[in-house]
């Protein structure tokens, strides 16, 4: 039992706790996103709630945050029923939130975000500078330290987190929920924030985190609860469990944590990548002089913590963005700059590309699965019924050929791409991309937002395609994924490639030095 | 998780927007002291009780065909273009430009070339805005508002300083040859031995808008570069993934825009007029829109809206011609359907998607 | 040109630009939090129309000019119902709004007063009458300042100075405000605004309103102060211009003021040269009516300093995580 030091009088009886939700259930349509889910937060905890992604996390912390509202159940706070019907009524009932996608104005000052919707009167002048001196205060005594006269859009994401945090503590909020607060951090930032969180709760503040990844909840939280398909699977104390039986709560059965893979046979170099730069329209340097090698026939995967480079390599390589340097595909310059560095060349030399994100990029979720099945490849011939009109009738054939082969469910080519789920959408992707047969097969995070049943099979997929001869550049932050399905890894931070180590030989804490850009450097 | 049938989503959800409109503009003519009941009466005689009025109201359904495709070409590829007044200004003046720079043998020799005027005018007047929407980020809406003052600002200072004829104190340009007068409806229509009002304006051009609305259907639905304007209109980022390039398509997809916009200057200029008048256009430009929205962007939609608009603009002159109320009231309904087809197009949609989510799920 | 000359352009410069800068701050209002409004036109031409009218029916400008911005914020709110609550299509909004003000105003002139949709000409009571500003005509005589703030500043209706004191007064509510705070915030990332717990409909339809009020303030001074009486369309394009004067400010107000005041001097340039063509004046008037709208597209297109709109512009805010 964590006893409130704060609050001593409470501590005589069975203190409440900080935020108790009983029974909340919430559909969306037909999609029961919770079920009946209850929980009890113990106040000046951490408490950890991890579960994979679409198990309904999200819509629990947004019902607390009062942007959607519960079908059934009950909100208590410290011990009291509350009604949170908007965000107003979350902040007025103590609750701060950090968002993963900060909520932030970017051209705003730190000053004016924070007192944003928390003004003293009408008047703005004495708002600011009542902030400012708040805001050293709070600096001082948690770490917080940011400058309160700059621009938002020219911190760094580490201090825009903090700028979230701060806003929440301006706010007198007790209880904070962090939503997957590391996923854009670097382990030096992630220890930051965590030493931040320490001193919160040293401060009494009860803080919810919310994460999929085990590390973490076992390295800072006090207790977790386990989430599955909209339910509360089980909530423990961290002391008393062991990332193996979080990791089969959360999946419902054993997971296979390695893929069966027999060792690479590597044959002719594929790609070879030569002080590749990449500038982004806002003048930074994203790719700072990338060099690499890939071979027919093996797996090299780029580790790294998310934003460091790794999507800008593979547009790049893709064809999406223009860059400088060289690289050559099988011995033949790639135009990285010119008339002929687009999508469609790229495919036609033999790169496939698996977007990071299948939402913005790799599909188009109003589109058919058949017309996503032509997306990228409509210009081929098999596809063309004439020199004016395209063969929908042959499109779809091949299509539904295609989702039997991949198991995509339900297979009806017809279905808009918005109707499948997570991993049959990655699956439609991944069988255009690949039963193309390409010489090269670009892939970023294969198996986000995919269910635990998907997963297998698109490593499975991956593997059988190494194992086919084609060369496979792999980008993952998730560091799980690549030890398992890489044969080389090489980590990229701040655009530059900070070393390359053998599955076999890498160790967990020495690649997170890479990651951090702690060790290592351009060769 | 299909929130509602397809044709639903197609016909009923227009027809209630529809029908609202309707009803708002019966109120308004119940307000002014008219009978609506009596107005719907005279329009309905006017517009479509005799061949006469059937030929305006197919002569203004040809107009509002090309500049309808115009503006639903452009949503495909999620463009809006309000400039289809500029360029069909502008194709006014390439169709001019055609007739009065040769003498034309014969119409139909006329025809094809005055229409290739028009076309290239109306695409050129779109593709600047066009250009500096895909290459300097200039947002595409406001470029053509502007580009729609300065057509006819332009237009105007060619008209009265450069193509009025010596002597004229009309600002207006020469007839067009008598051998360019395009066949009318009641001469096509002889043929074949139906007769049809002679004195109507409906002419040829109505066949080849009905031809554009199947040549655009062909082009969004069937062919490649169709596909890439729709692929662009849903996702540019996943369009860029694909190889699509966006300035390509931008500029292809405003070129046939502003084409078909400035074509409707065959039926306007050539068919009735027979010389470049100030403002021929008349607001059909604008009315594309409406006829766009009403018809969900695709072709055989546009061509009923337009063929629904013409009736409401031929019913709307008679109706002035009749009662006392003005021309305007056909304003007034133009601006509720694009209102309700378009911008509350949620305020009728989520109420029937409900109804048939409610429906579904008694039935299931 | 002389000075009498000089002072007459400038003169007509304040009153043409009068108009435009209150459309123009209106435009500011709504699309600083998020609104984009093309029917600023339509806005005018019923505030427009209905001052007129009711000043016509009441003889008093007064009750004309509450009446027409009634009337503007009723249009306003439509486009706040179709765009905010109904989050439908901003521009969609406001090209009806524009064909709704301009069908409405025909339709209800004819059956009000049968003249070929136009009031009848205001007089007295039922106009704006101009202002002799403190001193003015003791300063007349003093050579240049004198004459400046005699001819140039005074003698304006009083709208006029209303629309001059919204720029100080926009300026401060925008910057110095808690209201312009969250106005700006809601224009630029209204999430932000949401989870800060200011609801973002709120903001959004106060804007629209305010911007209501400020059409009009224009319509009704176009209708009862610039002109005497309101005619069909006689807005003319003017709430186009003012979203031109819009961008050309960059979305600021004293940069609206200027923008205004460049466009207005264009318009008076091109009234004065209509009446002197025979004179031989080789620009042609088309020209003159045509440059704001060519500098707007120079400006948008970035050749004379980048215009960046507000970036939650035009998309309807949709709560989601």
């Amino acid at each position: 039992m964590v006893i409130d030091t704060q609050t001593g009088r409470q501590a005589a009886a069975a203190p409440a706790p900080a935020i108790e939700l009983r029974g909340i259930s919430k559909s969306f349509g037909p999609v029961q996103a919770n079920k009946d889910i209850s929980i009890r937060v113990e106040k000046g905890s951490i408490h950890g709630i991890i579960g994979e992604n679409g198990a309904g996390k999200s819509t629990l912390m947004s019902i607390l945050y009062g942007f959607y509202r519960a079908d059934a159940g009950e909100i208590l706070i410290n011990g009291a029923p509350v009604d949170i019907p908007d965000s107003q009524a979350a902040i007025r009932a103590g609750i701060g939130m950090v968002f993963q996608h900060f909520k932030l104005v970017e051209n705003f000052s730190v000053l004016e975000n924070i007192i944003l919707g928390a003004e003293d009167g009408a008047l703005l002048r004495p708002s600011l500078s009542k902030a400012r001196r708040a805001l050293m205060d709070l600096a001082r005594e948690y770490e917080l330290n940011v400058d309160p006269e700059a621009l938002i859009e020219n911190l760094s994401v580490g201090h825009q987190q903090r700028v979230e945090i701060l806003k929440a503590l301006y706010r007198q909020a007790d209880i904070l929920i962090l939503d997957e607060p590391t996923g854009v951090l670097t382990p030096a930032e992630a220890d930051h924030l965590f030493r931040i969180l320490r001193n919160l709760k040293r401060e009494g503040k009860t803080i919810i985190l919310i994460t999929h990844k085990l590390r973490e909840i076992m390295e800072i939280t006090d207790a977790v609860s386990v989430m599955r398909r909209g339910e509360m699977i089980s909530t423990v104390r961290t002391a008393e469990t062991t990332p193996e039986q979080l990791a089969e709560l959360m999946v419902g059965r054993k997971v296979l944590l390695r893929v069966q893979k027999t060792p690479a046979k590597p044959g002719a170099t594929v790609l070879e990548v030569e002080n590749l730069r990449v500038v982004d329209d806002k003048g930074v340097e994203r790719l700072r002089g990338i060099d690499l090698t890939l071979r027919a026939g093996e797996i090299l995967g780029i580790a790294g913590v998310a934003g460091n480079g790794q999507s800008e390599l593979l547009e790049v390589l893709a064809g999406i963005t223009t860059g400088t340097g060289s690289a050559w595909l099988n011995g033949t310059p790639l135009d990285l700059t010119g008339r002929t560095s687009d999508g469609q060349t790229r495919r036609e030399s033999g790169v496939a590309h698996v977007p990071e994100d299948r939402h913005r990029r790799g599909l188009i979720l109003d589109f058919a699965a058949w017309e996503n099945v032509a997306f990228g490849y409509h210009h081929r011939p098999d596809y063309q019924k004439n020199a004016i009109f395209m063969d929908n009738a042959a499109l779809l054939q091949d299509t539904a050929a295609k989702m039997a082969r991949f198991d995509v469910r339900p297979p009806n080519p017809r279905l808009a791409a918005r109707n499948f789920s997570g991993g049959n959408q990655q699956k439609i992707v991944l069988a255009r991309e690949i039963e193309r047969n390409p010489d090269l097969l670009l892939i970023g995070q294969p198996t986000r937002g995919v269910d635990i049943g998907a997963i297998e099979f698109i490593h499975q997929r991956i593997v059988e395609l190494r194992d086919a001869g084609k060369a496979i550049l792999l980008v993952s932050v998730e560091l799980d994924e690549i030890l398992s399905l890489s044969d080389r890894i090489a980590v990229m931070f701040d655009g530059r490639i900070m070393g390359e180590r053998l599955p076999g030989d890498a160790d967990e804490r020495e690649l997170g030095l890479l990651m951090a850009g702690m060790k290592g450097g351009p060769a | 998780m299909e929130r509602m049938p397809k044709w639903a989503d197609a016909f009923l959800v227009p027809l209630i927007s529809l029908l609202i409109a309707f009803v708002i503009s019966g109120l308004v003519i119940l307000a002014i002291g008219e009978n609506p009941v009596e107005a719907m009466r005279i329009m309905v005689s006017g517009a479509i009780g005799s061949s006469y009025g059937w030929g305006y109201t197919l002569y203004y359904a040809t107009n509002f065909m090309f500049t309808g495709l115009a503006v639903a070409v452009a949503f495909h590829a999620g463009l809006f273009n309000i400039g289809g007044e500029g360029q069909a200004t502008l194709g006014g003046l390439g169709v001019a430009t055609v007739l009065l720079s040769f003498s034309w043998p014969h119409w139909a020799v006329a025809l094809p070339a005055a229409a290739v005027g028009a076309a290239l005018f109306g695409a050129a007047w779109a593709a600047i805005p066009a250009w500096l929407q895909a290459r300097r980020g200039s947002h595409i809406v406001i470029t053509t508002i502007m580009f729609n003052f300065i057509a006819a600002a332009l237009l105007n200072y060619l008209l009265v300083n450069v193509m009025r004829p010596a002597g004229s104190m009309d600002p207006s340009s020469a007839r067009f040859g008598a051998e360019t007068v395009l066949p009318r409806l009641h001469e096509i229509l002889g043929l074949v031995g139906i007769p049809f009002s002679r004195a109507s304006p409906a002419n040829i051009s109505l066949f080849v808008a009905l031809l554009a609305c199947v040549a655009v259907w062909a082009l969004i639905w069937r062919t490649r570069l169709g596909f890439q304007i729709r692929a662009f209109g849903k996702s540019e980022p996943a369009s860029v993934y694909a190889g699509i390039s966006p300035f390509r398509i931008t500029m292809y997809t405003m070129l046939i825009s502003g084409g078909l916009a400035g074509m409707m200057a065959i039926n306007n200029v050539m068919g009735e007029a027979n010389r470049l008048i100030m403002n021929a256009v008349e607001g059909a430009g604008f009315i594309g829109i409406a006829v766009a929205l009403m018809g969900r962007s695709h072709p055989f939609g546009v061509c009923l809206a337009a063929i629904l608009f013409g009736f409401l603009y031929q019913g709307g002159a008679e109706l002035a011609l009749w009662t006392s109320i003005p021309r305007e009231l056909i304003v007034v309904i133009q601006a509720l359907v694009i209102l309700f087809t378009g911008a509350l197009d949620n305020m009728v949609r989520l109420p029937v998607e409900r109804a048939f989510r409610r429906f579904g799920r008694r039935s299931a | 040109m002389d000075l009498a000359t000089i002072l007459q352009i400038l003169d007509s410069t304040i009153r043409l630009a009068t108009p435009l800068l209150l459309a123009c701050l209106a435009g500011l209002y709504s699309e600083r939090a998020g609104v984009v409004d093309i029917g600023l036109e339509g806005k005018m031409l019923a505030a427009a129309f209905v001052s007129a009218a009711v000043a016509a029916l009441t003889g008093s400008v007064w009750i004309g000019l509450v009446a027409g911005i009634a009337g503007a914020v009723a249009l306003a709110l439509i486009h706040g119902l179709a765009s905010i609550t109904f989050r439908g299509n901003q521009l969609i909004s406001g090209v009806a709004i524009n064909f709704l003000a301009g069908g409405l105003t025909v339709l209800i002139a004819q059956n009000l007063f049968q003249q070929g949709g136009r009031t009848p000409s205001l007089t007295g009571g039922a106009r704006f009458t101009p202002i002799t500003l403190p001193f003015a005509d003791a300063l007349r005589d003093v050579p240049v300042i004198g004459q400046l703030y005699s001819v140039l500043l005074s003698g304006h209706s009083v709208l006029v100075y209303v629309a001059l004191l919204s720029v100080p007064l926009t300026w401060w509510v925008l910057y110095r405000t808690r209201f312009g705070l969250r106005l700006r915030a809601v224009g630029e990332n209204p999430a932000a605004v949401d989870t800060a717990g200011v609801p973002v409909t709120g903001l959004r339809y106060a804007a629209v309103i305010i911007a209501g009020v400020l059409t009009g303030l224009a319509g009704a001074y176009l209708a009862t102060g610039l002109a005497a009486g309101f005619v069909k369309d006689m807005t003319a394009g003017r709430g186009f211009i003012a979203l031109a004067a819009l961008i050309f400010a960059k979305w600021r107000p004293v940069q609206a003021l200027w923008a205004t005041l460049l466009f207005g001097l264009l318009e008076a340039i091109a009234n004065r040269y209509q009446s002197v063509e025979l004179g031989g004046i080789v620009i042609p008037v088309q020209l003159m009516q045509a440059l704001p709208y060519i500098l707007t597209v120079i400006i948008l297109a970035g050749f004379v300093g980048k215009a960046i709109p507000p970036r939650a512009g035009g998309e309807a805010y949709v709560k989601e995580r």
